[in-house]
């Protein structure tokens, strides 16, 4: 089936992408990056020690991965803004994922000083995609604002609960013309599938595949579900109710 | 609330999300003593979901040893006829040059409680040199007004660390005989005066052995749960030093068995998931390795507490006896043993 997800005129090879922080060391995450087929792969700026030969984590991102540097630290749009320069400066290209979270015990992140550096990162050429509280006036500003998807969380950071927003997320599906991609929260291949039956284009995973007891085959697991929950939204299955209803109760008369 | 002669109800407060302040003192109470192992399972589950399997390192790198102070629990006290030192900007550049050798990127700076011998200038001059060497830098320095933290924020100073010592305002008064850090209220607010001066982290702490344990560890979960809520953009983490012996030290305080002080740590840890939790060389090899998977985020390394210890010339004698001698890369391989990275750097100075 032709189903590219195309951003910023780059064809992704997979609509999992994946995280890279928690990992117990970075030969295995390099191994879940291989083993789940991620071509995006989000990278802290915080963690990378250009100074550190033998243990730089870049060096263990496989070839060919797209490296998106995130503003994780970020407090406010100006600190997200300089994450995101340093990270050009040390040569990592021009994809960004702005997190901005000035609430360190929910890790909640912060729409407006989102906003705020989306519009300078995005005017200054970067590819930026923003991790977002789903509201739908703040994803349109965003749009506006010239990024190249959105990101709402699914329930917040490292909560493993699944798509807790999903009726907002599928409002943004709908609504946007920027691809929607479902960050934090997914804790399970099967919350995965989901976010992706909604109608999102792709699904960032990080927690639930780094601290798993088998994370290479866990992002294996997570990578299968993410493209067979974009088949069923291809397909059209028909979403599920919660109360089974007769066939045509009030038409039936009319058989 | 837990009543007098009721048990508490531990496995019911186990399986909560969020706790109450007065869960929080069933877990610190002996009715919570018989269920360590689940605690202890929670407490993992939660350190990995908000940490992932990494723990940080730093090292402390101590700058003076003049104190004004007359603190009946430290080997620094004014009256004590020990050698007294602050190092200058050279030995500073030599014991540097050391710490970053060893891989260390996250440095702790401390003095003795003394505005004439380590006045807030030298410090900041300190840290104007260290910050083009180091990924971030913490003080533990006596507590300052909050235009001064707001200087050192601006000179690069990423965190503070300042302990309470013993939120028991009566034995605060005992144990502080003379100097500045007589006062109580001043010290404790430091915090706070740290996190309003745009800080990025502030580390709490009480010094295990003072005072009555579970009390204090309740008021120190208090205060950083407070500090939390009032200040969420500032990260809240505590330390948990415990009183050891040591030359010079008039009041030794009890002593604060392995087992009550893990299930400290594993009540504080349920209390505050997202806190991080820093165990210092004070505790041996050993016990920071058992520790390890109960709840630590963070671990110094390679430590000395001595002026000029990492050997930029001539030395002090230290603040506390390091137990754990290990160095960074014994750290690091332990650290790799138990399933967890080391992570050395964890910002990235902007």
């Amino acid at each position: 089936m032709n189903d590219p997800l195309i951003i910023a005129g780059t064809q992704i090879r997979s609509r999992f992408f994946l995280g890279t922080g928690k990992f117990s060391s970075y030969p295995l995450m390099r191994d879940s990056i291989e083993a789940s087929g991620a071509h995006v792969v989000t990278v802290a700026l915080r963690r990378i020690d250009p100074t550190q030969e033998q243990e730089n984590i870049l060096g263990f991102i496989p070839k060919g991965c797209l490296v998106m540097v995130n503003t994780s630290g970020a407090r406010n749009a100006e600190e997200a803004v300089r994450i995101a320069h340093l990270g050009r400066a040390m040569g990592c290209g021009p994809w960004v994922k702005i997190e901005v979270i000035a609430d360190q015990r929910y890790l909640l992140p912060d729409n407006a000083e989102t906003i705020k550096a989306a519009r300078q990162l995005a005017s200054e050429g970067f590819v930026v995609m923003p991790y977002m509280n789903p509201d739908l006036s703040d994803a349109k500003r965003l749009q506006d604002a010239g990024v190249a998807s959105v990101m709402p969380l699914g329930a917040p950071i490292g909560t493993n609960k699944g798509v807790l927003t999903r009726d907002m997320i599928r409002i943004l599906v709908e609504s946007l013309n920027v691809p929607v991609i479902v960050d934090a929260g997914i804790g399970r291949p099967s919350h995965a599938a989901e976010a992706m039956e909604l109608g999102a284009a792709a699904v960032l995973s990080n927690t639930a595949v780094a601290v798993s007891p088998d994370p290479a085959a866990t992002a294996r697991a997570f990578a299968l579900a993410v493209e067979a929950g974009r088949l069923a939204y291809r397909a059209g299955i028909s979403p599920s109710r919660d109360n089974p209803e007769a066939s045509s109760p009030l038409t039936g008369f009319l058989h | 609330m837990p009543e007098e002669g009721r048990p508490c109800d531990i496995p019911g407060v186990l399986e909560k999300e969020t706790l109450s302040e007065a869960d929080f003192l069933s877990l610190l109470s002996e009715s919570a003593l018989p269920f360590l192992e689940s605690m202890a399972q929670k407490a993992r589950e939660l350190t990995i979901r908000h940490f992932g399997r990494v723990i940080s390192l730093y090292a402390p790198l101590y700058l003076s040893n003049y104190c004004d102070n007359e603190c009946l629990y430290c080997g620094f006290n004014r009256k004590n006829m020990i050698r007294r030192k602050t190092l200058s900007l050279e030995e500073l550049k030599r014991e540097a040059g050391q710490i970053r050798g060893m891989g260390i990127q996250h440095l702790l700076l401390l003095t003795g409680d003394s505005r004439s011998h380590s006045p807030l200038s030298y410090i900041q001059e300190c840290v104007g040199f260290l910050k083009t060497i180091f990924s971030s830098i913490s003080v533990e320095i006596y507590p300052l007004e909050t235009e001064e933290y707001r200087q050192l924020a601006a000179c690069g100073v990423d965190g503070l660390t300042l302990y309470q010592e013993t939120y028991d305002e009566k034995l605060y008064a005992a144990l502080h005989v003379s100097g500045p850090k007589r006062d109580y209220r001043f010290r404790l607010e430091g915090p706070e005066r740290g996190c309003r001066a745009g800080l990025r982290q502030v580390n709490i702490g009480a010094l295990l052995g003072l005072g009555d344990l579970r009390r204090e560890i309740f008021f120190l979960g208090r205060h950083a749960r407070w500090l939390q809520h009032c200040y969420p953009d500032v990260e809240t983490g505590i330390s948990l030093p415990r009183l050891k012996r040591h030359e010079g030290i008039v009041f030794e305080g009890r002593t604060v068995s392995d087992r009550e002080f893990v299930q400290m740590m594993l009540a504080l840890r349920l209390f505050l998931p997202q806190g991080p939790l820093a165990i210092s060389t004070r505790e041996p090899y050993d016990f920071r390795r058992r520790l390890i998977g109960l709840g630590v985020t963070r671990m110094s390394a390679g430590s000395s507490t001595q002026v000029g210890g990492y050997g930029s010339g001539e030395k002090t004698e230290g603040q506390f006896e390091i137990q754990d001698k290990s160095s960074v890369e014994d750290i690091k391989r332990m650290i790799a043993e138990k399933g967890y990275q080391a992570v050395l750097k964890d910002w990235q100075p902007l």
